[in-house]
């Protein structure tokens, strides 16, 4: 390979942060117990910078590392969407470790290397990235979900996500490899040409179903789903909002990359199977959330359901146009799904003190009326959930049903709105709790924590009810490039 | 020169061997050396095939599936370390406090 | 130099949002300070603007600011257009903006909700600047709807005050809902605009009737209706004129800003930017002038009868709102916007002069403790003495409006009149000659009733105590109306009938812009008709001044009845009363009294679905229960609710092993679809 294909100015920002993130895990070494904050605050800084470089990338799209990655429109979309809900997170985490004594400068660098490849499966142009990209985005978390290790709650979190996820994606690397023998390559460019010479072979099928079994697991998609919860609860709650937003993302972007980019030619044969795990999740998710008592597990449920959603919206994919305006919407349902969710695990942090207390939801009563600004944050995020107006939630569901409905897919919208419906009996009722029952006092949250919830509360409804600039900037962003 | 399908057999009942050690075994350790054996059942594969089209791409995978499996041993035998300390068993039955 | 048009929101939304959020903590000098330095500051930059237009040859340019509406194939960007039209509007708007703004914190002084208030006249200043700014008919709309809301705001902003402590609120909602009425035909006219170019952009609607004149001369007939049917809501127009009477329950400052020479004026406004439709559709120009000049009359009659000082400017609003709208239908668009420039300074004037009367007044009976209405001419009289400067500039103001020589309501007055006589006389059209002799009717009323006016107000002797112990306002409040009066002395100077200043300088805007001649006759005619109208209100209120506060109008000799009828205001609020609202009413009491209550509640709801959901109920929990299959009925959300409690719950164990379980499943699944598939 010659220096060239590296294109290492396009990867600008993905060495900066991988460097800031060596860099800190070595710094954090020095820094003082008590004044661990500061790893945080530099891990905020770094995310900022990359946020910048991001922004003022070269022109797209370009291809690095010799055609394995691919910095477009799309990535860079994606790349903020991680970065953002990376700082959220940090700066969620600056109060969250202290409070629940698990203070500890390593935090911050794992935090970031899960970013870092988080934005390399977006960017992905080849199974074997996609591979070490997704654990390279996994094995930080597995380490974060059991953060708080004298915690047996946390310790169990990460243990059932760490082999459950390794088992999956030792699913995932077979799938890889027989799409390998069946392709002679792992490029999606050639295994597209390739499956444009010899059309599907049972190989190649079994293949591509295996890789789907990585993926869903990681977007906790119905009938791989079963860690979410569990590990939603055990693991600190600051790391669950990290993870349930960006392995999430990360799981689609490359979904996306994967069926829209290398098996879009065999999508007859695999836009069924994301029918299925658009209704199994839909409703298992939501059904399941109708019994829960703690927030975590019920906001758990509510991710599994949300993974459904963009299910439907991937059914839409591999078929010429109407692949630009899934991928659209897909992107736009993530963005909304972050925001709105790291709204609202951070309330669920301001709520939450040591060992658990104070996450059920019967806790939730009275918040309206005894904190009301985070009471107003908490039913905005809880109509966005639900998919209602004048909220993000509702214009993301709305392009997702769309996309759908484009290449015919009635019967999954009607099961789609449907499930929205149930869902919106476990939603409400959380509202009915906060503004019309009595319930204790709510201590006042700190200030980062309310910046977050804030600033997501407010983007949620603004681009809610002026979805317009963000879907110009996304069409334009993703026209042509599936 | 042996035909790749008797690799890809062997590579396939290797996988199966590690899946039935997962679902079976209440081990830990058992069930972490059963996910390395799916990981190289797949690594044999990529290694058959990569010979067969006389290309490097399927060995490089191998590589880099054998450094995140070397990485994934460093995490998972922390967590079980630590679950150890705290429960004298690595019984994965016993951490079963999460559930519904 | 265009960049800059953005600020010129900006600043005005800077200031209300300062006074918004500090406003209660701030003295009334800063807050005032802020809200009038803003408006100055947007004032500043639309003066730029004029610069900049000439330095592109008065070619129009549009400033992007953001996308709005991307949907399909309609694209509306939320762009600024600079050209000279709409310059000239906000150079309007910011200028008489901020000398009211300015007066206003004298008028103001002392209020509990000072500041807020300046968040409104700010709100509105930004809003009528979208109006005016606007590059496309939907940015229009929302200014126009922007400035709705403002209106509604400031006139029911004593709220608290009026007949039975509810008069200002009732009044705002009139105007609201009576513009509501405008606004409908407005929009539908924007939406068939739409369907017939795609597009909402003024530049790609008026080429699109500019080019296809035959074909649509159908459909622009309807749009322009339509729109005159907004213009109406917005302008105070026939039929729809009534809310503007009613808008006087509004601080003064806000009826000079907003109910005499902004606001009211959009709908003209409106009207000349949409002349390239209006050209190609010859019945709504037609009606547009009579309705105008009809308005123009009837309202001067009006306002012949009227006792409130406030109510007279009121009915005169509207009336030189009908000339204006009067032009625009003759297709003398520079006159129309020629009159609608001297109409902002001298309407304004006379508004913020009758203010500040009102404040003396209000002023002296706060010392005899007199409780009384202190905007009842009846209660004033001989102020010109104990109010010098608003008594000189009040003269000048009614002089203007009256039209005489040489102010500036003469030369704009005389246009339109000029134009009116040459549709009817040189051009033959028998509308042209009707206008004519209605506005000059109405010039001559205008002349009347402002000299009963002035001599009611300011001469004669006091007749309450309020009146005997006025005194003069503080500078904060006559320094501006000193800067108004200025205005309309030379404001004719914009476009003497010579030099046509404004004509060639809006041409720019819409080739078929231009001035008339000067008509020496017309003039001539106008102004005898307007100097005899003066003496004869004098001969008529001065020669026997009211006695007392309760004596009756020397004009009662005269006209009898008829009085009663125009002081009645042609029983206008009692017709649509008895028409509309009474069958509106009774409609709505129908419909909740009749129809939901006793037939869908007692009867279908009580007697058909309950009973019939109680005998259901019955058999169901009888024979059905008993059966064993009570669950099958069981509402839905109890068997969602048993699903997620007995079959999914269970199967979360918490073991490992069986969530890697769930995953096998979960891959024989995958696999066995896409290879049966």
């Amino acid at each position: 390979m010659i220096m060239s294909d590296l294109n290492l100015v396009a990867t600008l920002p993905l060495l900066f942060l991988s460097t800031w993130a060596c860099g800190l895990l070595l710094v954090s070494l020095w820094i003082p117990k008590d004044r661990t904050h500061i790893s945080g605050w530099l891990a905020c800084l770094g995310l900022i910078v990359t946020i910048v470089l991001v922004v003022f990338s070269p022109e797209v799209p370009q291809e690095a590392f010799g055609g394995m990655l691919a910095i477009d429109g799309f990535s860079m979309l994606l790349h903020l969407l991680f970065l953002g809900s990376g700082i959220l997170s940090t700066l969620l985490a600056l109060n969250y470790l202290k409070q629940h004594d698990i203070e500890r400068g390593e935090f911050y660098p794992l935090l970031l290397f899960s970013v870092i490849g988080m934005m390399i499966m977006a960017m992905a142009k080849d199974l074997i990235v996609v591979f070490l990209s997704l654990e390279l985005l996994s094995i930080p978390l597995y380490v974060l979900a059991g953060f708080a290790r004298t915690r047996t709650g946390s310790q169990e979190s990460a243990l059932k996500y760490f082999l459950l996820g390794a088992f999956s994606s030792a699913f995932q690397v077979y799938g890889i490899a027989l799409v390998y023998g069946a392709t002679q390559s792992t490029s999606f460019e050639n295994i597209s040409k390739s499956i444009a010479l010899q059309g599907s072979t049972l190989l190649l099928l079994a293949g591509i179903g295996l890789v789907i079994v990585g993926f869903c697991f990681k977007v906790a998609a119905v009938p791989f789903h079963m860690w979410t919860p569990d590990v939603y609860e055990g693991a600190p709650s600051v790391v669950t909002a990290f993870m349930s937003v960006g392995a999430k993302a990360a799981g689609f972007a490359a979904l996306i990359r994967v069926f829209f980019g290398a098996f879009e030619l065999v999508v007859v044969e695999w836009a069924p199977l994301m029918a299925i795990f658009a209704i199994l999740s839909t409703i298992v998710g939501n059904i399941s959330a109708i019994s829960q008592k703690s927030i975590k597990r019920m906001l758990a449920y509510s991710s599994i359901a949300h993974a459904g959603y963009l299910f439907v919206a991937i059914v839409a994919g591999g078929q010429g146009d109407s692949s630009d305006f899934a991928a659209s919407a897909v992107v736009f349902y993530l963005f909304a799904y972050a925001l709105t969710n790291i709204g609202a695990w951070a309330i669920v942090m301001a709520l939450e003190k040591k060992d658990d207390i104070g996450t059920a939801i019967s806790d939730y009563a009275g918040l309206a009326r005894s904190n009301p600004r985070l009471g107003v944050a908490m039913t905005i995020f809880i109509l966005s959930l639900t998919g209602l107006p004048p909220t993000m939630g509702f214009v993301a569901k709305f392009y997702v049903f769309r996309a759908a409905l484009n290449v015919g897919y009635t019967w999954l919208v009607i099961v789609g709105v449907i499930t929205v419906l149930i869902s919106a009996y476990y939603y409400l009722r959380i509202i009915v709790l906060m503004w019309m029952r009595d319930g204790a006092e709510i201590d006042s949250a700190p200030m980062p924590l309310n910046f977050v919830v804030g600033l997501t509360a407010v983007t949620t409804l603004v681009f809610g009810i002026l979805p317009g600039p963000v879907l110009v900037l996304l069409e334009k962003s993703i026209q042509g490039l599936f | 020169m042996i035909p790749t399908s008797y690799y890809l057999a062997l590579s396939a009942i290797l996988f199966a061997i590690g899946v039935a050690g997962v679902l079976l075994r209440r081990n830990a350790i058992i069930l972490f050396m059963s996910i390395e054996l799916m990981l190289n059942s797949a690594n044999l594969v990529f290694v058959a095939y990569s010979r067969q089209f006389g290309t490097l791409d399927g060995q490089i995978m191998v590589f880099f599936v054998m450094t995140v499996a070397a990485a994934e041993v460093a995490v998972g035998l922390a967590l079980i370390v630590t679950i150890y300390n705290s429960k004298a068993s690595i019984d994965v039955d016993d951490a079963s406090t999460l559930k519904g | 130099m265009f960049d800059l048009v953005p600020l010129i929101l900006l600043f005005p939304v800077f200031g209300l949002l300062t006074n918004l959020i500090f406003g209660r903590n701030l003295s009334e000098r800063l807050v005032g300070i802020i809200a009038s330095g803003s408006s100055a500051a947007a004032f500043v930059i639309s003066v730029i603007q004029v610069f900049a237009l000439a330095n592109n040859n008065f070619h129009a340019e549009t400033v992007f600011i953001a996308d709005w509406i991307t949907i399909g194939k309609m694209y509306l960007p939320w762009q600024m257009r600079v050209d000279t039209l709409s310059v000239t509007m906000m150079v309007l708007v910011t200028g008489v903006g901020t000398l009211i703004h300015v007066y206003a914190i004298g008028y103001m002084h002392g209020d509990k909700r000072f500041a807020r208030f300046f968040v409104y006249m700010n709100l509105f200043v930004v809003m009528m600047l979208v109006l005016v700014a606007a590059d496309n008919y939907l940015m229009l709309f929302v200014g126009w709807e922007g400035v709705g809301i403002c209106s509604y705001l400031l006139i029911g902003f004593w709220y608290d005050r009026g007949d039975n402590n509810l008069g200002n609120a009732r009044a705002g909602r009139k105007a609201f809902v009576v513009n509501r009425i405008g606004d409908f035909g407005f929009l539908i006219a924007i939406f068939m605009m739409f369907g017939a170019v795609g597009s909402l952009q003024f530049d790609d609607v008026l080429h699109f009737f500019e080019n296809h004149e035959i074909e649509v001369s159908q459909l622009a007939t309807t749009i322009t209706l339509l729109l005159l049917v907004g213009a109406a809501g917005k302008s105070a127009q026939i039929p729809l004129f009534v809310w503007l009477p009613d808008a006087m329950a509004g601080p003064t400052p806000v009826s000079a800003l907003i109910h005499a020479a902004t606001m009211v004026t959009a709908g003209i406004y409106m009207m000349v930017r949409s002349a390239p439709i209006y050209a190609i559709a010859p019945l709504s120009q037609m009606t547009v002038a009579l309705l105008g000049a009809g308005t123009a009359l009837m309202a001067g009659t009006i306002a012949l009868a009227q006792w409130d000082i406030k109510r007279v400017l009121a009915y005169s609003t509207i009336s030189q709102l009908g000339f204006m709208v009067a032009a625009v239908g003759l297709g003398a668009h520079v006159a129309a916007m020629f009159h609608l420039i001297t109409h902002a300074f001298f309407k304004a004037l006379l508004f913020l002069s009758a203010g500040s009367v009102i404040h003396g007044i209000e002023h002296g009976a706060h010392k005899s403790d007199d409780h009384f209405d202190p905007q009842d001419m009846r209660n004033m009289g001989g102020l010109k003495d104990k109010m010098k400067t608003t008594f000189s500039v009040y003269v000048i103001g009614a002089m203007a409006l009256a039209g005489i020589f040489p102010l500036a309501g003469f030369w704009s007055k005389d246009e339109i009149l000029a134009d009116a006589w040459h549709v009817g006389a040189v051009e033959g059209h028998w509308h042209g000659m009707t206008v004519y002799i209605l506005l000059a009717l109405a010039a001559v009323i205008t002349a009347f009733y402002m000299t009963r006016q002035i001599i009611l107000v300011f001469f004669g002797s006091s007749r309450s105590a309020a009146a005997d112990n006025a005194t003069e306002n503080p500078p904060i409040m006559t320094v501006p109306l000193i800067g108004l009066a200025i205005l309309s002395v030379i404001g004719g100077g914009i476009n003497l009938p010579w030099f046509h200043t404004l004509g060639s300088w809006l041409e720019h805007t819409h080739h078929f812009f231009h001035g008339i001649d000067f008509n020496l006759a017309i003039a001539l005619i106008s102004t005898g008709l307007a100097v005899t109208s003066i003496i004869v209100g004098f001969i008529v209120y001065h020669r026997r001044p009211l006695e007392s506060s309760t004596a009756p109008d020397p004009l009662r000799s005269v006209l009898g009845p008829g009085l009663k009828f125009l002081y009645n205001k042609w029983y206008i609020d009692e017709l649509y009363s008895a028409t509309f609202i009474r069958l509106y009413e009774w409609k709505a009491r129908f419909l909740a009294f009749q129809v939901d209550w006793v037939f869908w509640h007692d009867f279908v709801h009580d007697q058909i679905i309950l009973k019939s959901f109680k005998n259901a109920a019955a058999i169901l929990s009888g024979p059905v229960d008993k059966s064993g299959i009570n669950k099958f009925f069981d509402g839905l959300a109890y068997s969602v609710q048993n699903i997620a409690v007995k079959v999914l719950r269970p199967l979360q164990t918490g073991y490992v092993r069986n969530y890697a379980l769930g995953v096998m499943l979960g891959v024989v699944m995958v696999l066995g679809i896409i290879l049966i598939n």
